[in-house]
């Protein structure tokens, strides 16, 4: 079979859609961290706006309700002074019945030049970005199971800015991996970045075996899984999982896996403790925990900004 | 019609057959092969060069007629088997309404016949509406023209229920064609494994089929029914078939075109394209079934040929409708397949010819003796195809209404082997692109 060019990047190598953080050198990572720690600045000055998407039309096109990532984007974008166009089409569109690529078409006949997508369907965003125009680009803003890849990029800007380099790390991400895009694309992220010992942790049922495969290392006690870590990636745990054929209880999973104190006093002493959020207090972590002193729960949110805001300059910078 | 092959390589995997000679045909059926001698015929063609061999026997093609005429019907597809030398073909059960009523397959086999391009071969609803449930007239559906009986894709999770089937089905010496895949782990858009873990899909485990397949063995050592396993996937498949036929258990079975030839590392960025039931396993699965199908223990390779409209394949992988396109790419797969595999051009043939039609065995009554094969006397269902020309899969090009196929060229940019040039069914030209319009 005819091996493809990754659709991510143009003939030179350079990022024109973000995708995936899979299949991405390390050099590309690398540079959108950088760039981020050049617009940190930004979101503390007055006047928090820079001039590089002026006259650029970004579309956030959320198929899926998430407030909150979609506020992430939106201020991201607008700090980039584009002109900003939210659409909520779990509500709209597809409720009549209309198709992704209509919806895609119609919505490119309006000029639009960048779409952020978040789908339930993995994979979704590789359709779009298969049929949009040469000149307009695409943000995967979270799709299905498969990739979240600006919460990867912005784990990965928290975790350099708290521990200065990837070579020597230890990395436990903890619960619900094998429904979670967080995890994958922190996994990719981590793996290229160079990080030694990436743990997954969770019961059988979030944790199967066969994720060995991605290059982490499986484990199915908490306590052999954050022991000596340096960080700590809790993951949401949905509601739908909370009680079933997953897991009998939420009560139970926090018995088992939830961050607490006691927990948390097996990693490292300097471990940092981070969270894709909302967070569930209770399920998946304890608020003594989430509030303490090892958490960087917040800052993840701040540097989130100037991530989104060095993806989109990024790849508006470069050209089919 | 009096129609004589002249200077062909006529190949019969039936009688080890394989030399240039003449074929006559008189009347819908061959009456002499070897030197023509001074038969006059209405028409010569010239075969020089070429292969001259039974038609294929297709033992999975989907019409998509009654109830899905935008992705498919009879004329299109009957035209697509033709193109593809295909002169009998069987179809599932799972149109709209379900083949669960015999005026129903009265109809399609009426519309077919009508057509005359390709001998149709339906399998009757297992149930009613396929819901599992309740049985259906299966003498009648019989006598209406079904030559077997299915639950096409939707699994049979009650397992009562199916033993009744098979003990019903057996009464009659009915043949059951089963997918095996268990209704509960079958549930997922690819085969589990690192790709789908990678990609973030849903994945049907193996043992969706072992579990499956060891219900079902046990099921036929008591029943005694005959079952003929559709679309097996996995290695462990192929060796739990392997240790059933060694036990002499009444059990045929096929694999399709697209899981012996790929695997899920060809879903690359999501291709829908690669959207398949049963979905494409890995590496060791494809050399497995490969091996399966060379030495006998998997009977058939069909086409799984389903046509799916544009509207239903672009869409995100987990959401696109399975299935592909097949009719016309079946000979191919089979000569590649063969010649991967360092196997006679015969054994390729055979298990699109002869061995699906022992497969069928008495459910297509007399047919059973000349279908599939080359015998003075017998039907003039042939194929005669260049077996030197490679063709690259363009999917305008196409006869069926589905353009959707793994193998075009656009996507693997590979030509395959072996093109069709005229297909005969009962003695009838039911497809030519000759370049010998030499005809008499």
């Amino acid at each position: 079979m005819l091996m493809r060019r990754n659709p991510q990047l143009n003939a030179h190598g350079e990022l024109i859609h973000l995708l995936s953080i899979e299949g991405l050198p390390k050099a590309v990572l690398t540079q959108i961290l950088d760039t981020a720690g050049t617009f940190l600045s930004v979101n503390d000055r007055d006047v928090k706006k820079v001039p590089l998407l002026r006259g650029k039309s970004v579309f956030n096109l959320f198929f899926e309700n998430s407030t909150r990532t979609r506020t992430t984007f939106e201020i991201a974008a607008k700090r980039l002074s584009a002109d900003v166009i939210n659409l909520d089409i779990a509500r709209s569109s597809t409720a009549k019945g209309e198709s992704l690529l209509d919806t895609i078409a119609n919505l490119s006949a309006m000029h639009a030049d960048m779409f952020i997508v978040r789908h339930a369907e993995s994979g979704a965003p590789y359709l779009i970005a298969q049929h949009v125009a040469p000149h307009v680009h695409v943000v995967n803003a979270g799709d299905g199971r498969h990739a979240h890849p600006t919460q990867g990029l912005l784990d990965m800007y928290t975790i350099r800015h708290f521990k200065k380099d990837f070579n020597n790390l230890t990395v436990a991400i903890v619960g619900d991996i094998v429904h979670s895009r967080v995890a994958r694309s922190d996994i990719h992220a981590l793996t290229t970045l160079g990080v030694p010992e990436i743990r997954a942790v969770g019961p059988k049922t979030l944790v199967p075996g066969d994720l060995a495969g991605m290059g982490v290392r499986v484990c199915h006690r908490m306590e052999d899984g954050i022991r000596d870590a340096d960080v700590i990636i809790m993951l949401r745990l949905q509601n739908e999982r909370m009680s079933g054929a997953m897991l009998p209880s939420a009560g139970e999973f926090f018995k088992s896996y939830g961050l607490t104190p006691e927990k948390l006093a097996l990693a490292k002493p300097d471990c940092i403790v981070m969270h894709p959020g909302p967070i569930n207090r209770g399920v998946e972590i304890d608020s003594a925990v989430a509030d303490g002193s090892h958490s960087v729960i917040l800052p993840q949110v701040t540097f989130g900004i100037a991530v989104r805001m060095a993806v989109m300059s990024t790849i508006a910078g470069n050209q089919a | 019609m009096k129609i004589l092959i002249r200077h062909g390589r006529v190949i019969d995997p039936a009688s080890g057959r394989d030399e240039v000679t003449d074929i006559a045909i008189a009347s819908g059926r061959i009456v002499h092969i070897g030197a023509a001698g001074d038969f006059s015929a209405d028409r010569e063609i010239d075969a020089t060069g070429l292969v001259v061999a039974p038609g294929l026997v297709d033992l999975a093609a989907r019409l998509r007629e009654p109830g899905q005429e935008h992705e498919g019907m009879l004329e299109s597809e009957l035209a697509a088997a033709a193109a593809g030398g295909v002169t009998s073909l069987v179809c599932p059960p799972d149109t709209d309404p379900v083949l669960d009523e015999p005026g129903l397959v009265e109809m399609l086999k009426f519309r077919a016949r009508k057509l005359s391009r390709c001998r149709l071969f339906p399998l009757g609803a297992l149930t009613r509406r396929l819901e599992g449930q309740a049985l259906t007239e299966m003498v009648e559906l019989t006598e209406a023209g079904c030559v077997g009986f299915s639950q096409a894709d939707v699994a049979l999770s009650d397992t009562l229920v199916l033993q009744r089937a098979l003990q019903y089905a057996s009464t009659y010496g009915y043949t059951v064609w089963l997918r095996p895949q268990d209704a509960f782990l079958g549930k997922g858009v690819a085969a589990q494994g690192a790709v789908a873990t990678r990609l973030g899909l849903s994945g049907v485990p193996v043992i969706a089929e072992t579990v499956a397949l060891h219900t079902l063995f046990e099921l036929v050592r008591v029943t005694r029914a005959r079952v003929h396993l559709c679309r097996l996937s996995s290695a462990a498949g192929v060796a739990l078939l392997r240790a059933a036929k060694a036990q002499g258990l009444p059990v045929t079975a096929d694999v399709s075109i697209n899981s012996l030839h790929l695997t899920d590392v060809d879903i690359g960025y999501f291709n829908p394209d690669m959207r398949l039931t049963p979905p494409l396993r890995q590496g060791a699965d494809r050399e497995a079934l490969r091996q399966g199908l060379a030495d006998g223990t998997i009977d058939a390779l069909v086409s799984d040929h389903n046509p799916v409209a544009d509207d239903m394949k672009n869409l995100p992988f987990g959401e696109a409708e399975p299935g592909a396109t097949g009719l016309e790419l079946l000979l191919s797969l089979a000569l590649r397949w063969a010649a991967d595999s360092g196997l006679p051009m015969a054994t390729a043939l055979s298990r699109v010819t002869q061995d699906p039609v022992r497969v069928l065995g008495d459910a297509i009554g007399s047919l059973a003796t000349s279908a599939g094969r080359l015998v003075e006397g017998g039907v003039a269902d042939i194929c005669i195809f260049d077996p030197a020309s490679e063709w690259a899969v363009e999917r305008g090009e196409l006869a069926s209404r589905g353009k959707h196929t793994p193998f075009a060229f656009a996507s693997t940019g590979m030509a395959l082997p072996g093109r069709v040039r005229a297909t005969l069914v009962a003695g009838t030209v039911a497809y030519e692109s000759l370049p010998l319009s030499l005809g008499g």
